[in-house]
């Protein structure tokens, strides 16, 4: 289990790093973390030729709050700075309360924001909460810079819009809307393990008490984030009702197409998302009600 | 004697050594000009070997030697059986065929090794593996050791009519009689899936030959240094004095490290006396789930008669055990299960027929617990069910069955992994139950809480269950002990230390004899230069057979102590007392003599030694015992199920464990948590999937599951005390103890969570998906 040969660069500045990209396009692989590329490399299924190591790139970890509550974290930011930052336990309280499911806390000590996000694995959880929470992600090359919505971002199992000179660099998080609930749930063998399923719901109640958004973004039941749009349109206008909450979740399945694998069956993974669906959209509609809830 | 040190919670001698990172293990071992191997191994599971060329890994830059099985000549053989086969057992089939060290004729499990290259790193090693062209023609493959048995089933071995390894039958009483006089006989079929021993530390070996000191000296991840020194030394035409295997510090042994040889054992030393470098190798993680043996693995047909009142009349187990490509660990491990099936109960009537089958799959050995779990998993397994069918309640139907305390030693009229009659030394079974059932509060948790908790949807379950584990079986261990001029013990003994506690345990019982403090008695463990007389650490018998050898020694050295401390201080020796490192008058406290001064003087440097003594204040002695003692306890549970997720959360966790006397309760209690961990992985986690074609499905730690501490619950742990007749210390082994009983208790528990009439778990492991298919059916989301 040792890495095939490949040459190592390790650029200090951004303009630096993505000059080596231009140059070596799709022979260069970027390390971020390292925590899914490094075990990749060594199985010998990556063998990239050159690898682009951002490790030294300092401008591109922060965590910040824009004038209008936007929140910025930057791709090389790790896990365990994004877990115990009080910016982002305000501003992004379902980023918050899902950092300690990533992994374990070693890789959360290595493992970058970024770098989970651009690896576009389908079972990981930031990709589906950046869906959820409507984030943006800045995408640089040596070309120039633009703003992708994460929903537009995945295109594929391990693919993204990124182009092979072009990384990611920056997450943008909206603030968000007063009477907002959230939550997150999954089901995974071990406690640190990717999910079998797992689910975030993002839902917004009106002056009535009425559902006036809801978004439910699944992950590890396809090619990247699933999300049930028939579902929860079924929630909109309405008034909550654990009956109605019932029956968007048994309707999710229509709009999910999962695998099976060793751990879980087809019919198996259906049934959790069901379940998984039904309480985080209790979980996030509890919360959405609850007295005081942020107007960020 | 008054124990002062046996029995105390001492911390651990070798901990500030391992916890800073000063232990010697095979990969630190770092040597000048060292080359480095990696092995080629087959993709396919059964397969004709056609050809490998070589040419092109030997041409990269880096590469120093490659070779295959034809290039070993006539040192290429399959390896000599470990374990030989049962003489004793009357009407045994059984046939031997071991590993080779390169594939010569055709791949009998995938993974199996093609050949062998040696380069400046291990970098380049894996490197020129891609450069390798191999001819393979691939076979019919067989895994299923059903399917394995049926007439047109692919052979493993094709030399042999079919893939039966082994066939044998044991009968005590008569079953057959007694079925049909049982008011109740219950059947069922029990399957026991085949999983891996994952220790932190895959095998290593670093090989290397002197010639000008004509010495061979070998780093081994092994259990068994001193068997592979005799072993090595025989296949190499070398003196066993040219041979020094050292097992340094070892992550974690649990079985599969005492099998030998292993190839890469007869690969690295065949390789080093052919080029005279020393040569590394480390097994990496995928490498260990192919190439590392592995266990369990079986299929029962089991049936149990018995009274109304529950009395257990006889019971039939005929089963199916997997061996994997090859035999050499012969039938430790269904002899075990047969012995563990009858568990701690009185069973009169008995009959076992065990097949033995080839199949296209890495071999199996021991693996902690080495058949046991299996026997336990089927004897609880059926009385869970007796009880439930005969309205008893489970913990009331075991109690009706124990053998009585008066009854022992009790031979139960069956032959043991040791070839020999399988006898209970002693046993105290009910305290521990009701010890367990206290603990747990079996009473009011299932008439009080559990029904409430059912009525709030929650499904919330217990289970209690006993067992007994053989352990400390022969043939000896040995130990010497040093008094040093300075004062200190020096203590050595031939068995390897895999994490067991040794510096620490075998530590207290030489300070106990000799009144010095345990920090200060220095063991070597596992180093043929230092101790060449033993066999190894397995079978949980190094604090019964290796324990009592080091206290034979040291109370040897003991009554040397004193015959001189008695001459110099003019004292009779039954006044003097040892204590601190000193020998005192006793009530005379200045007047006393150091066990320094001592030494000293036991070595005259002028003068002569008189005739009949020798030098020293040393002795060497050895303890073999007349059989094995067994150890057993009660393990009891709670546990919640999620009936929408299927996901499963261990409330409570209470052991009861009587290993005869505790050398240290601290490494006592270590042991069961790392065996309690193991059989959790057993009953919930680890599972090895193989699909048709013999590939593993989960050949890493990111797919196979191993529990890690956000899984393992608080295990509570009471101790009982049951010395063991056959020792001196009266020390029973446990090592495999915590892992033993767990899948039974899992299963057991986990189905009374469920709560559901009819809803069986009649295997093992369990998982989240099968529970699903168990509770919410196959069709209800289709």
């Amino acid at each position: 289990m040792k890495p095939a040969p490949f040459e190592y660069i390790a650029p200090t500045t951004v303009e630096e790093a993505l000059g080596h990209l231009a140059e070596y396009g799709y022979d260069a692989k970027i390390l971020a973390g390292g925590q899914s590329l490094i075990p990749m490399m060594n199985f010998r299924l990556a063998q990239p030729s050159v690898l682009v190591d951002l490790n030294k790139l300092a401008e591109l970890s922060f965590i910040r709050s824009e004038k209008d509550g936007e929140l910025r974290i930057g791709a090389m930011t790790r896990h365990f700075q994004v877990e115990r930052d009080d910016l982002v336990a305000e501003h992004a309280p379902l980023i918050h309360e899902a950092m300690p499911k990533i992994a374990t806390p070693q890789i959360r000590s290595r493992g970058t924001f970024g770098g989970s996000i651009a690896h576009a694995d389908p079972a990981a959880e930031l990709t589906t909460i950046c869906v959820a929470l409507d984030g943006r992600f800045r995408c640089q090359s040596a070309r120039g810079e633009r703003w992708v919505p994460a929903q537009d971002f995945f295109l594929g199992m391990f693919t993204s819009v990124l182009e092979p000179d072009e990384m990611l660099v920056e997450i943008a998080i909206p603030p968000m809307a007063p009477r907002t609930g959230w939550a997150l749930e999954e089901a995974a063998r071990r406690a640190h393990d990717f999910a079998l399923v797992g689910v975030g719901a993002v839902v917004t109640l009106d002056a009535k008490d009425c559902c006036e958004r809801a978004r439910l973004v699944f992950f590890s039941v396809g090619d990247g984030p699933v999300e049930a749009v028939k579902a929860t349109e079924m929630l909109i206008g309405k008034e909550v009702s654990p009956d109605l909450i019932r029956a968007a979740a048994e309707a999710v399945t229509d709009e999910l197409d999962p695998s099976a694998d060793i751990h879980a069956s087809v019919q198996y993974r259906l049934h959790l998302a069901r379940v998984l669906a039904r309480r985080a959209l209790e979980k996030a509609f509890a919360r959405a009600a609850a007295p005081g809830t942020q107007a960020a | 004697m008054m124990a002062k040190l046996i029995g105390k919670r001492i911390t651990r001698n070798e901990d500030p050594r391992l916890l800073t990172g000063q232990a010697l293990f095979v990969d630190d071992v770092e040597l000048p000009g060292m080359l480095h191997a990696a092995f080629l191994r087959s993709e396919y599971a059964h397969a004709k070997l056609k050809g490998i060329d070589l040419s092109a890994a030997l041409e990269r830059p880096g590469v120093v030697a490659a070779f295959t099985a034809e290039d070993m000549g006539d040192d290429w053989a399959p390896g000599p059986p470990l374990v030989i086969p049962p003489p004793t057992i009357e009407d045994v089939e059984f046939y031997t065929r071991t590993q080779v060290p390169l594939v010569k004729d055709k791949v009998r499990h995938a993974g199996e090794p093609l050949a062998i290259v040696i380069a400046d790193s291990r970098y380049i090693a894996e490197d020129a593996l891609d450069d390798i062209v191999v001819d393979l023609e691939p076979l019919d493959v067989v895994t299923n050791i059903e399917r394995a048995l049926e007439p047109d089933s692919p052979l493993v071995h094709d030399d042999l009519e079919s893939n039966l390894a082994a066939h044998l039958v044991q009968e005590k009483g008569d079953y057959a009689a007694i079925r049909e006089s049982a008011d109740k006989v219950i059947k069922r079929r029990i399957v026991i899936e085949r999983g891996i021993a994952g220790a932190m530390e895959n095998r290593g070996i670093v090989a290397s030959w002197d010639n000008k000191q004509q010495q061979l000296t070998v780093w081994d991840t092994t259990q068994s240094p001193i068997p592979i020194r005799n072993g090595l030394a025989s296949m190499f035409g070398l003196s066993e004095h040219q041979v020094r295997v050292i097992a340094p510090f070892v992550g974690g042994g649990f079985g599969p490290k005492i099998m030998m040889f292993y190839p890469e054992e007869v690969l690295l030393t065949w390789s080093t006396l052919k080029m005279g470098k020393p040569i590394k190798w480390i097994e990496d993680r995928r490498e260990n789930f192919y190439a590392t043996t592995q266990e369990r693995g079986q299929i029962h047909d089991v049936e149990l008669a018995l009274t109304n009142d529950g009395r257990i009349l006889g019971m039939r187990d005929d089963f199916l055990h997997d061996t994997g490509a090859y035999d050499p660990y012969g039938l430790t491990i269904p002899l075990n299960t047969q012995c563990h099936a009858l568990g701690p109960y009185d069973i009169p009537n008995f009959s076992s027929d065990l097949k033995v089958v080839f199949t296209n799959k890495t071999l199996t050995t021991p693996v902690r617990g080495a058949g046991r779990p299996q026997g336990v998993f089927v004897i609880e397994r059926m009385l869970d069910i007796a009880a439930k069918e005969l309205g008893i309640d489970r913990a009331e139907i075991r109690k009706r069955n124990y053998l009585p305390r008066d009854v022992f030693p009790y031979d139960n009229l069956i032959i043991d992994q040791a070839f020999s009659s399988f006898v209970i030394d002693s046993g105290d079974y009910l305290p521990a139950m009701e010890k367990a059932l206290k603990l747990i509060d079996y009473e009011k948790f299932t008439q009080e809480e559990q029904p409430k908790l059912r009525e709030e949807g929650r499904r919330v379950g217990i289970g209690v269950v006993s067992f007994i584990e053989t352990t400390g079986v022969g043939p000896y261990e040995g130990a010497r002990v040093t008094i040093e001029s300075s004062g200190k013990v020096n203590t050595a003994t031939g068995v390897g230390t895999q994490g067991q506690g040794h510096f620490t345990t075998f530590a207290q019982i030489v300070a106990e004899q000799l009144g010095v403090d345990v920090r200060d008695v220095h063991l070597v463990t596992g180093d043929t230069a230092q101790f060449h007389w033993g066999t190894g650490t397995f079978a949980s018998r190094g604090a019964v057979v290796a324990a009592n050898a080091v206290n034979a020694a040291a109370s040897i050295v003991r009554g040397k102590v004193l015959k001189l401390a008695s001459e110099l201080l003019d004292t009779p020796e039954e006044e003097l007392e040892l204590e601190d490192g000193v020998v005192r008058v006793a009530d005379i406290p200045t007047q006393f003599i150091s066990l320094g001064d001592l030494a000293q003087r036991s070595n005259p440097l002028r003068g002569a030694v008189e005739p009949g003594t020798e030098p020293g204040l040393e002795a060497t002695a050895y303890f073999g015992p007349k059989y094995g003692a067994t150890a057993f306890g009660t393990h009891a549970m709670i546990v919640e199920v999620d009936p929408e997720t299927m996901m499963v959360e261990i409330k409570r966790y209470i052991v009861v464990e009587d290993c005869g006397t505790v050398l240290n309760p601290l490494i006592v209690e270590g042991q069961l948590h790392g065996g309690v961990a193991l059989g959790i992985g057993n009953s919930f986690y680890e599972k090895l999937v193989f699909d048709d074609n013999g590939q593993l499905l989960n050949a890493s730690f990111a797919d196979y599951l191993i529990p890690t501490a956000a899984e393992i619950p608080t295990i509570e742990i009471a101790h009982q005390v049951t010395p063991s007749p056959l020792n001196p210390l009266g020390s029973k082994g446990v090592g495999e103890a915590g892992a033993i009983p767990v899948p039974a208790l899992f299963a057991q528990a986990v189905e009374n969570a469920l709560g559901v009439d009819g809803l069986e778990i009649l295997e093992s492991p369990l998982s989240p998906q099968r529970l699903f298919e168990l509770f919410h059916g196959e069709e209800k989301d289709a």
